[in-house]
């Protein structure tokens, strides 16, 4: 176990290192002079070659790469190029709200599309088959904003039940929650689509198994073969995909902190993409590529809690 | 010709009963020699698959017709006609600018089959050559062709798309090569799992004994063989793309205005929310329905190609 873990840990850090490089020269082949892009095509030379020094961008590509790894192995991410403020504080400031919808979807997702994708299997072909069938394609192919666009004026407009502006400051636990509810539903109902897919498909393959027909020889009853016995077997590929989806979250929380205008990293991206901020770019890029390959090594190691047959040699 | 050559089109057709006998490769084997076939048959079978094409259908013609069928120019602004409701005249009303909002969707429809379908040819391009190389000589190819796709699929799609935008600047063109790109590890990984598969059987080996080039090999018996996969995967591609045109568009790092674009016209009705929702619930419902036709076409190409799914569920006494 422990020898997969460190060879699947070495893996990861290799991959992170991989695209970090991959991101830093990305942001250093543009095409524009950031420091033309920060102070504008009227600035003086004087003014921006002080802007490049200040920001290390008139080093050689390699000393700068040296002093970015150097940095983030030390958990400094460097200054915002717009308002020279340390990135790192600005991302730990909004990670929160990013994990916090994350986990509310992800909850969501798996609360509805688990029972639904059994239920849809072990009923196939009847009309709730049929109309889980229909939830789980909509679902699929609803773009994450959209739904929120439309979910916020259904329950915010027109109904009153949830406030109108999603924007957080201060106020305490229960009005984050309140919050949290339109944006989790938008991203989780998506979620709860596709792993309604997922576990339908999966259950359908575990179903046509000899072992279930011997469960149900031993007259073990329809809940106890669903739940205890194929659900059980099927968790391995419906969380190795659900850890594959992550990434999808992530990018849907862009769309989703936009619409509801919630502070998060993907709101951070977005800002710093439009104000053209490339060290922010940069920094939030490798954060959202680390949360994935941490969830994808996590899930990776959770295999035993499903599966004590793993043994992982 | 040579006997080589003599011998190479000797060799048995991908479609032959040994293809058919390898059992693993079910889904390939037995796909049918016709695309167009299967897709008849998978009309005839899925009357939503059907409703699918025709959805399909019409968003084509609206997009290849737009500037005769449109009744209004798209981007022409007349204030003194701003945010009229639905009307004869304008049968879904007018945005704050006075356009005409029945004629901006139809030109909406556009952008997204063009960067749907065109990022499409661009991860095709790119991965299907790739994946297909990484599984039939495997050794080092294979591992940094692996190794690659480990580095890509470390950042979602959509965020691997903004950082191409965020380097060239929005337009369709980029968004083009943007989307495209990040769907290439899908395709690689598919046509390298499918060439894995398809390099063991009997006809590869018996054409590789009788001297032909692996790029033969490659385009006349392997290729052929993994087609349909990449069908089904690309068409549910084609669904994904226009999505995350709309997507990035909605963030104002996609098609650019005046320029009509459903993403784009999605954020603008964000803005009028309150006073006039279907500035912004009409654009949306008809990405939608353009996203859910490619989805329900893909999934029936894949019900028709893909027998296991249905072999495990014919299986069950439920």
């Amino acid at each position: 176990m422990w020898s997969y873990a460190l060879k699947r840990l070495l893996s990861a850090v290799v991959i992170m290192w991989a695209v970090a490089t991959l991101v830093f020269l990305a942001m250093r082949i543009i095409p524009a002079d950031p420091a033309e892009v920060v102070l504008g095509d009227q600035a003086s030379q004087e003014a921006l070659a002080a802007f490049r020094a200040r920001t290390g961008l008139d080093r050689p590509l390699l000393a700068q790469y040296l002093d970015f790894f150097a940095g983030v192995v030390h958990g400094d991410l460097g200054r915002s190029l717009i308002t020279n403020a340390p990135i790192a504080e600005q991302i730990w400031a909004v990670f929160p709200y990013t994990l916090s919808l994350a986990f509310a979807s992800l909850a969501v997702g798996t609360l509805i599309g688990v029972p639904l994708g059994v239920w849809t299997a072990v009923r196939r072909g009847g009309w709730i088959d049929f109309l889980g069938r229909i939830f789980a394609l909509t679902g699929f192919s609803f773009p994450a904003f959209y739904l929120g666009i439309v979910l916020l004026l259904i329950f915010s407009v027109w109904l009153g039940w949830t406030p109108i502006i999603h924007s957080i400051r201060g106020g305490g636990w229960h009005e984050h929650l309140g919050k949290l509810v339109l944006p989790a539903l938008s991203l989780g109902l998506i979620q709860a689509a596709y792993i309604t897919r997922l576990t339908r498909s999966a259950m359908l393959e575990a179903l046509g198994q000899d072992w279930v027909r011997t469960a149900y020889a031993k007259g073990l009853p329809d809940r106890v073969v669903y739940y205890k016995h194929v659900l059980r077997n099927i968790m391995i590929p419906v969380v190795t995909a659900m850890g594959l989806y992550t990434g999808t979250i992530l990018g849907g929380a862009v769309l989703t902190e936009t619409v509801f205008n919630r502070p998060g990293l993907g709101k951070l991206l977005v800002g710093a993409i439009a104000q053209r901020d490339y060290t922010l770019i940069q920094s939030g890029l490798m954060v959202f590529a680390f949360i994935i390959l941490l969830v994808n090594l996590l899930v990776d190691l959770s295999y035993a809690l499903f599966d004590p047959r793993v043994k992982y040699e | 010709m040579s006997e080589a050559a003599a011998a190479r089109d000797a060799a048995p057709s991908p479609d032959s009963a040994a293809t058919a006998a390898a059992a693993p490769t079910a889904a390939i084997a037995d796909a049918p020699p016709s695309m167009l076939g299967a897709l008849v048959q998978a009309l005839r079978a899925d009357p939503g698959a059907a409703a699918g094409c025709l959805v399909i259908l019409l968003f084509a013609l609206a997009a290849l017709l737009a500037p005769w069928i449109a009744p209004y120019d798209p981007t022409s602004q007349n204030i003194a006609r701003a945010m009229q409701g639905p009307s004869a005249a304008y049968w879904l009303g007018t945005d704050e600018f006075g356009r005409d909002l029945l004629s901006r969707i139809i030109h909406g429809a556009r952008p997204a089959l063009l960067v749907g379908v065109f990022s499409v040819v661009v991860s095709v391009a790119i991965g299907v050559p790739i994946g297909m190389l990484a599984g039939y000589h495997m050794g080092w190819i294979d591992r940094v062709v692996g190794w690659g796709v480990d580095i890509m699929l470390a950042l979602p799609s959509l965020l691997f798309a903004l950082m191409i935008v965020a380097l060239l600047g929005p337009s369709t063109g980029v968004l083009v090569v943007a989307i495209g790109i990040s769907h290439v590890p899908i395709f690689v990984r598919l046509a390298r799992g499918s060439t894995l598969v398809v390099r063991g059987l009997e006809y590869v080996s018996q054409a590789r004994s009788f001297g032909a080039s692996d790029f033969h090999i490659l385009r006349r018996h392997v290729l052929p063989n993994i087609v349909g996969p990449l069908i089904i995967m690309a068409t549910l591609s084609i669904a994904g793309a226009i999505r995350e045109e709309a997507s990035l568009s909605f963030l104002g790092l996609g098609v650019q205005a005046p320029q009509p674009s459903w993403g784009n016209l999605i954020r603008d009705g964000v803005a009028e929310v309150l006073e006039a929702p279907q500035l912004a619930i009409l654009p949306g419902i008809a990405l939608t329905l353009a996203v859910l036709a490619f989805n329900m076409v893909g999934d029936a190409l894949r019900d028709m190609l893909d027998p296991r799914d249905l072999t495990a569920a014919t299986s069950k006494k439920h």
